[in-house]
């Protein structure tokens, strides 16, 4: 495959928003334009994978931003990895979110489609990305054009929700991650991404590095990390299928990626080994682990309590790359499709029983399992995945977590992410056991009350997704092979 | 024939408004004004960017204006530093000469409009004029040829407020302008000449006296009373906000930079850097009113009410990332703030002219009334939103490209306070630009206000054109860094 190719993959949904924009008034046309767009996109991904696993890093620059310093697109394993879950999981979430707006007769449709495929354009540039500017342009881009999708209902609520959202992200981007970026520029004199990391003989101390990356890890306050993760629940206003793809795919693992590919290719795993400059965000990570999870569990809101699980869960990946192994990154980066499957299928799950019955709360949902069986399973599936219990994929990138934190000698992060798994099961098999063990509510619907296809296919093939991890996680340790054993 | 053109642009330039004013007070009709106005700005935009290509590819110009050598006649001089400003300032002009026509009708009385068209002509002429010029005390002519056109030029606006702030920034600016004379006035006394490069040949032998530092003095309180440097900015935020929205689109586009440009002309070529910068503690006493700008200026906006009021607060703000960059005296320092003059012009135009189309609709331009205009006037609200971007600095726009060099110019010499004062004034201009986003998106029409529709198309084309300039440097940010890294390297000397 030609690098030529990295360039119009990028752009391609974005043009396609286009088209989408001028069939708003044939919804059917309208969705399936978008569907194609995202089976094209997946496709077109796809087709690196031969050569990128072969070694090859097809590298792209189409013109110069600033003097020296290009819009440069390159492909390397954990950016291939991003893009193939973000597009992968794409179709599916368009046709959920068709059936989803439809059953609830939502508003500006046809806006929320073009947002949609912004975002993913603006997702794909960040997997792409060859530097630190070309990141950030990609980056600030996805939270803005996020941003309708956030406030889709308009009203105040949604507008609270959309100032904490862009308030913190753009905060913490604007604030932390910029200069973060120039002081490397101004330090290293480059922000090209290298695979030895770009501060190698820059002969810079602990205390000087580790200031940096604290700055670099808050800065991409995508990752929701501890104390910049309140965007995250207050996004929640937004329709279900939103939050899912913002809070499975698009946008949160937009941050733990840039973690992960910041954490290898600006730092550079040995050198952070080397120096333990990261061991001060390895802890904070910690907490946001565990404090998360504890939060969750007060939560009664189904999809504030899945927002404080991926707070949760995305300090996962962020504990893989700042605990300086390649056990680590391996672990973070399975996490990173492993968490996808499984938390897009939660939501889904939440939106499914929104717009089967208009529930929000977990306490509203006893006995409801018999009306909706499928749901209910998936979402027994999927957490089970989350949790880490075979026989559902989420075991793998624990264990190459827990393998990680041995290989680097912290024996309390094992203790950590043991505990949380604990506080996983507590929060989240509550849900499946209510609706399937507690006696229902009087109104509660006792026969098949499912939610319409167009939901419950989507969130079917994510769960069978979670399964088919556990079998055959061989795909995705062939992607990672550079940091594999 | 084509040589002899070649070799008069550089008067040219000023000629041609000087010469069309009075053509539109003798055709005593607003459209055949407006027209003779538009021609003349698009005529100066193209010899701006002839003489800009000239000195880029020849060097600098210097032109004896009446045949008189210079240093005993006016001598015009264009190098990469006023070329630059000339291209802004008549390329703005140029914009909002097509933006102007609908708006001027809908708020100048029609049988006052050509003598409008020629107060624009003429505040055009006098800062085209003082950014060629190469003599000081022809320099504070030009200055007053603006100031006094643009004091009538606000005093046009449709409310009545009008004229008492037109007479406030007339007494700020005057003040201003004398001081600025006075300045001058020293600077003849101890050297004998006008002209600045002359001037500054002969400054070193008597640089040490007080006379001369009282000049400096002088003329940096003096200039920045005209751009509105804190503490001297009282003046601004009434004069852009009764100001008619042509104007307030033109000025605030372009007259403060020409005062900027002014000051840094005579710090560094006069003065020259070592003397203002390290033998007189100026950069740090601009380093610190730059910071205090910033942020007053911000906060200040966050609190407005009145989008227009709330743009220009933001204005004072903005000249102190402009004032901070030339005041570190560095390449990379100067270089950020001809950066920013540039995307600060484009920024501030894009965004004052969407305000303007929506008071051409409203006629009234406060945050209640704009309210849930985003579905009726989309285009314009984008527009909008676009350039308030660029004016928080998203990545992509011009802001940032201004926010990159500016943060790496203070960082690169360990200024890290600056650098956070920088970012928080950004996160300020999120706030307030956020206030108005969430206004025209996320309010409904005020009761009893009637539905409305989109600007004429001739003010959402002059707008969205500012808008894709925006976009455009950017994404392709090289043509103007390295423009103004030219400009920084001829004002400051190769060896800086």
């Amino acid at each position: 495959m030609s690098a030529q190719w990295l360039g119009w993959l990028v752009a391609f949904p974005a043009l396609m928003s286009l088209l989408v924009a001028a069939c708003g008034r044939w919804p059917n046309v309208r969705e399936s334009v978008s569907v194609a767009t995202a089976a094209v996109l997946f496709a077109g991904i796809a087709l690196f994978i031969d050569p990128v696993t072969a070694g090859e890093r097809p590298s792209l620059t189409l013109f110069e931003v600033l003097p020296g310093i290009g819009l440069t697109f390159t492909l390397e394993p954990l950016g291939l990895l991003f893009a193939l879950v973000a597009s992968g999981l794409w179709p599916l979430t368009t046709i959920y979110a068709a059936g989803y707006m439809r059953g609830n007769e939502e508003h500006a449709q046809t806006r929320f489609f073009v947002c949609f495929a912004l975002a993913i354009s603006a997702a794909i540039g960040i997997a792409f990305s060859g530097n630190l500017l070309t990141l950030f342009i990609f980056y600030e881009m996805l939270t803005l054009s996020t941003y309708p999708l956030v406030t889709h209902h308009g009203d105040v609520e949604s507008r609270n929700g959309g100032r904490v959202y862009l308030g913190i992200l753009l905060t913490t981007s604007i604030g932390f991650f910029l200069p973060a970026i120039i002081i490397t520029y101004l330090i290293t004199g480059t922000i090209t991404f290298d695979d030895a990391g770009l501060f190698g003989d820059a002969g810079l101390g602990v205390l000087a590095v580790g200031a940096l990356y604290a700055l670099t890890i808050y800065g991409t306050g995508k990752a929701a990390l501890m104390p910049f993760h309140r965007w995250l629940p207050a996004a929640m206003v937004a329709p279900t299928p939103v939050s899912a793809l913002l809070h499975a795919v698009a946008v949160v693992k937009a941050g733990v990626f840039i973690v992960l590919k910041l954490t290898v290719y600006v730092f550079g795993v040995q050198f952070l080994a080397d120096t333990g400059a990261s061991e001060l965000m390895m802890w904070v990570a910690a907490f946001t682990v565990l404090g998360a999870s504890l939060i969750a569990m007060t939560r009664d809101n189904l999809k504030a309590r899945l927002a404080y699980s991926t707070v949760s869960q995305l300090s996962y990946i962020v504990l893989g790359a700042t605990m300086a192994s390649s056990f680590g990154i391996l672990g973070g980066g399975m996490h990173i499709a492993m968490h996808a499957f499984a938390k897009i299928t939660l939501f889904f799950c939440a939106g499914a029983i929104y717009t089967a019955t208009h529930r929000k709360y977990v306490s509203e949902l006893d006995g409801l399992g018999y009306a909706m069986p499928i749901t209910f399973t998936a979402f027994f599936i999927a957490s089970v995945s989350l949790i880490g219990i075979p026989p559902m994929g989420g075991i793998w990138s624990k264990w190459y977590l827990m393998e990680g934190a041995a290989d680097s000698g912290h024996i309390a992060i094992i203790m950590v992410l043991a505990l949380s798994s604990l506080l996983n099961i507590v929060y989240l098999l509550e849900i499946p056991t209510r609706a399937f063990f507690h006696n229902p509510r009087p109104d509660t619907p006792r026969s098949w009350h499912e939610a319409p296809w167009a939901c419950v296919i989507p969130l079917s093939i994510t769960a069978a997704g979670c399964i088919v991890w556990f079998f055959y996680p061989l795909p995705l340790l062939k992607l990672l092979a550079p940091w594999a054993p | 024939m084509i040589e002899a053109f070649f070799a008069q642009m550089p008067a040219l330039v000023i000629v041609l408004p000087l010469l069309a004013a009075p053509i539109c007070v003798l055709l005593h009709r607003g459209g055949p004004s407006w027209f003779v106005y538009l021609l003349t700005t698009w005529a100066c935009f193209g010899l701006a960017f002839l003489l800009f290509v000239q000195v880029k590819i020849g060097g600098p110009i210097s032109y004896a204006m009446g045949g008189w050598a210079p240093p005993f006649g006016i001598e015009l001089r264009l190098d990469a530093l006023n070329t630059v400003v000339l291209l802004l300032v008549s390329g703005i002009a140029a914009i909002s000469s097509v933006y102007a026509k609908a708006s001027v009708a809908a708020e100048i009385a029609s049988e006052r409009a050509y003598l409008f068209y020629a107060a624009l002509l003429l505040c055009f002429c006098g800062l085209a004029g003082i950014t060629v010029t190469g003599d000081a005390f022809n320099l504070f002519v030009f200055l007053e040829i603006s100031s006094l056109s643009s004091y009538a030029l606000i005093a046009m606006g449709s409310k009545r407020r009008a004229l008492l702030s037109a007479f406030q920034y007339l007494i700020m600016g005057t003040i201003g302008g004398t001081f600025l004379l006075i300045g001058i006035g020293f600077l003849y006394m101890m050297t004998g000449s006008l002209n600045m490069a002359d001037i500054a040949a002969r400054l070193p032998a008597v640089a040490d006296t007080r006379t001369v530092e009282a000049g400096l003095a002088f003329i940096v309180v003096g200039t920045s009373l005209k751009f509105a440097l804190f503490p001297v900015h009282v003046w601004l935020p009434n004069a852009y906000t009764y100001a008619p929205s042509s104007v307030s689109a033109f000025i605030a586009a372009t007259a403060t930079k020409v005062a900027v440009y002014a000051l840094m002309r005579f710090l560094f070529t006069v003065f020259g850097a070592a003397y203002a910068f390290d033998q007189l503690p100026l950069g740090e006493v601009l380093l610190v009113l730059s910071v205090a700008a910033m942020l007053s200026g911000s906060m200040a906006a966050i609190f407005q009410t009145d989008v227009k009021r709330l743009l220009a607060w933001s204005s004072i703000a903005q000249i102190g990332y402009i004032v901070m960059g030339f005041a570190l005296a560095s390449t990379a320092g100067v270089t950020a703030s001809v950066v920013h003059m540039v995307n600060h012009g484009l920024i501030k135009g894009a965004l004052f002219m969407a305000v303007g189309a929506m008071f051409w609709r409203l006629r009234t331009i406060s945050l209640n009334d704009i309210a849930g205009l985003g579905r009726q006037m989309p285009i314009t609200s984008a527009a909008f939103v676009v350039a308030g971007l660029s004016l928080i600095g998203v990545p992509a726009t011009g802001g940032f490209i201004s926010k990159w060099v500016l943060l790496e110019a203070v960082m690169a010499p360990g200024h890290y306070w600056l650098a956070a004062a920088i970012l928080v004034s950004s996160l300020m201009a999120l706030i307030y630009i956020g206030r108005v986003v969430e206004a025209l998106y996320f309010r409904e029409r005020p009761e009893g206000h009637p539905a409305v529709g989109e600007a004429p198309v001739l003010m959402l084309a002059a707008t969205w054109t500012l808008v894709l300039a925006n976009i455009a440097v950017g994404l392709y940010s090289t043509p103007l860094v390295g423009a103004a890294e030219r400009a920084a390297r001829a004002v400051l000397g190769d060896g800086v």
